[in-house]
């Protein structure tokens, strides 16, 4: 569905927890992530969103090898990381950046700002030299100038959005082709959130990185990204371009999430938002079928509750997986 | 309905800290009408929740300053004792939900006990009859009657919420100071708690003052919007005239700042840094990062009175 060079592919991933439960230690399995299979693109952004225990941060995780896959695929650039020997990975490790959602916890608290920055160098065996002039470079793309004033910092002595800085300098010290944010600027004040969101697409178009832009808030991705892909309960439920998803979104579920996002307006307030009723479900014991089906208003009895929708082909580079856009309904 | 039954007039709040007093609170004035909903936004640090915690009398123990007067119903409460102030106000004509409040109920106690105390305590009900009144509370806010008897790890983050709300809404307070109450929750769930607040509003007459950084989410509240930076209110006014029209430089920043969802615009960054309050400047505290920094901006900005009870603390609108 897509064109250009494909960076990264997910082939009906899938990550279960394994957790034991009860006296005589009956084995259940969580289904953080439950079949997700999506292209990546050179240089694209995709954003991620989903409500909190949406598998999202499992995703991330798992793509980035925190985590090994319970079965899936995971191809990267051509190689398949399902089977890769410790040298391959190292090598992947190299070719990915991290950053996470609290930037002060992702920094070490006892090492200096250049010694941070110096430690993915130390380990991938790069020469003195080099080292300082990546750490100069990194530093100034992140906008941390003068350079001089930041090294001999600790991570406490710098705010919050100056740490996020250096979070993103250390992802791309290495010069990686993917970057995995985290919620990246969840934690942030609201006009700092815009300042890094801005930083990391500059550095994106620059460099030509992949993005994956995971999030909770619609309301960013729409500068952030090319793609939007919406995740509930370990699957994800659509996928379309970032104007289209906006303009025509389509899963009963994005809808709602649409619809809940205010935007400063003085008629909000007299206005009711339509939510669907219950929470998002366990995922021990997924729902049949959907997983929306308990929560959705459009449920079909009979089918969303016992068939899983396919994903379905509604526009160019729309994806929805709902069977109310099924021809045939069967 | 013009009825100003809660004023603040020049509130101030200082810590004392070893370099010197944090001036959280600098001089705040505003009033709300019953039913009423205030919106407080601004950028963290910039003393708002130092205001509610003023407003409530939850004060830090290294307070240096703390004067002003707050009027209820005519009444200065700054001129009342300790006791005073907490037999007869602090959570029953003014309450508060706290910022991060879902981790703050008591893990082993039955939630429907930790919200009917309150009566218990302060009005010496009997448990039966409080725990009724926590029945209807709980009705109220929409949590099913069954969960009375749970304990609060059964319950989800909405739910928590909820409870809170329900313990906040028992004593049958005027004013409820809601400090930051959906950033912890999920955007399904701080929908759905907005959508109960309102109808909260509807069917009562209590007046809400909603502390928050999301410009987004004030409007599903606000009648009235004071923006605040430093430590001051650099803006108030009506909803109608704030969201579509902000008059304060640092408004209008803020709200370029928003990520909208429907309009096409491209969000902005405010450039630097908010600054310290400890010592702050004479001069305008904005004018370092204002694009339209005057030469007179150097002298602290007048409070300019505008139409319908507008107020803005800047240079640009003084005559």
């Amino acid at each position: 569905m897509m064109s250009g060079e494909t960076l990264l592919s997910l082939i009906d991933l899938r990550k279960w927890y394994r957790i034991k439960r009860g006296l005589f230690g009956r084995i259940e399995y969580i289904r953080a992530v439950d079949g997700v299979s999506f292209t990546l693109n050179k240089g694209e952004a995709v954003s991620l969103v989903g409500e909190s225990g949406s598998g999202k941060t499992t995703l991330g995780r798992t793509i980035l090898g925190l985590e090994k896959p319970t079965s899936g695929k995971i191809i990267f650039e051509g190689k398949d990381l399902t089977e890769l020997d410790s040298k391959t990975m190292s090598w992947y490790r190299r070719e990915t950046g991290f950053v996470q959602q609290d930037p002060f916890g992702a920094l070490p608290p006892f090492m200096t700002i250049m010694r941070i920055l110096e430690e993915p160098m130390i380990i991938n065996k790069i020469e003195k030299k080099e080292r300082r002039e990546r750490i100069y470079k990194a530093l100034e793309e992140v906008r941390l100038t003068p350079v001089e004033d930041y090294l001999k910092k600790y991570p406490h002595m710098l705010s919050g959005g100056q740490q996020q800085r250096v979070v993103i300098a250390r992802a791309i010290i290495l010069n990686p082709k993917l970057i995995i944010a985290d919620e990246p600027v969840s934690m942030l004040d609201a006009s700092v959130r815009i300042e890094i969101l801005t930083l990391l697409r500059e550095l994106q178009k620059k460099h030509d990185l992949g993005i994956i832009y995971i999030t909770h808030d619609l309301s960013t991705t729409r500068y952030f990204s090319e793609w939007i892909y919406v995740m509930y309960a370990g699957k994800i439920i659509e996928k379309a371009r970032t104007q289209e998803m906006l303009k025509n979104p389509s899963h009963p579920y994005t809808k709602a999430l649409l619809q809940a996002i205010p935007d400063p307006d003085a008629k909000n307030r007299f206005i009711f938002r339509e939510i669907p009723p219950g929470e998002p479900p366990s995922l021990i014991n997924p729902p049949k079928g959907c997983r929306f089906h308990p929560r959705c208003v459009f449920a079909i009895k009979g089918l969303c509750d016992r068939k899983e929708p396919p994903e379905i082909n509604i526009e160019k580079d729309h994806l929805v997986s709902c069977w109310l856009y099924a021809d045939s309904n069967k | 309905m013009s009825d100003e039954f809660f004023e603040v007039e020049d509130l101030y709040m200082y810590y004392r800290t070893r370099i010197g007093p944090v001036k959280a609170v600098d001089g705040v004035s505003f009033s709300i009408n019953r039913g009423e909903t205030l919106a407080l936004i601004g950028e963290s640090g910039c003393g708002k929740s130092s205001l509610a915690k003023s407003l409530i009398r939850l004060l830090p123990r290294n307070v240096e300053i703390f004067k002003g007067h707050i009027y209820l119903d005519g009444e200065d409460l700054m001129k009342m004792s300790e006791s005073q102030f907490r037999k007869n106000i602090q959570w029953q004509r003014i309450s508060m939900v706290a910022q991060a409040a879902l981790n703050s109920l008591n893990p082993v106690i039955k939630v429907g006990e930790q919200v009917a105390e309150p009566l218990i305590i302060h009005k010496e009900v009997d448990k039966k009859t409080a725990l009724e009144r926590a029945r209807e509370v709980f009705s109220l806010v929409g949590i099913p009657e069954a969960f009375i008897d749970r304990y609060p790890f059964e319950l989800s983050g909405g739910m928590r919420q909820r409870t809170i709300i329900a313990m906040a809404l028992i004593m049958n307070p005027e004013i409820i100071i809601l400090d930051e109450p959906t950033s912890a929750l999920d955007v399904l769930t701080q929908a759905n708690i907005m959508n109960l607040l309102k109808k909260i509003r509807n069917e009562s007459n209590i007046s809400f003052i909603l502390i928050t950084h999301d410009v987004g989410l004030s409007s599903e509240l606000a009648d009235k919007v004071a923006v605040m930076y430093a430590g001051q209110i650099v803006e108030l006014g009506d909803a109608e005239n704030f969201y579509s029209s902000p008059l304060h430089p640092y408004s209008q920043k803020l709200m370029a700042s928003v990520p909208t969802l429907r309009r096409d615009k491209t969000p902005e960054y405010i450039p630097g840094a908010p600054l310290s309050l400890i010592n702050p400047p004479k001069s305008c505290r904005f004018a370092d990062r204002c694009p339209f920094k005057m030469e007179i901006c150097s002298k602290e900005p007048p409070v300019v009175s505008l139409e319908k009870g507008r107020f803005v603390r800047c240079w640009l609108h003084a005559k």
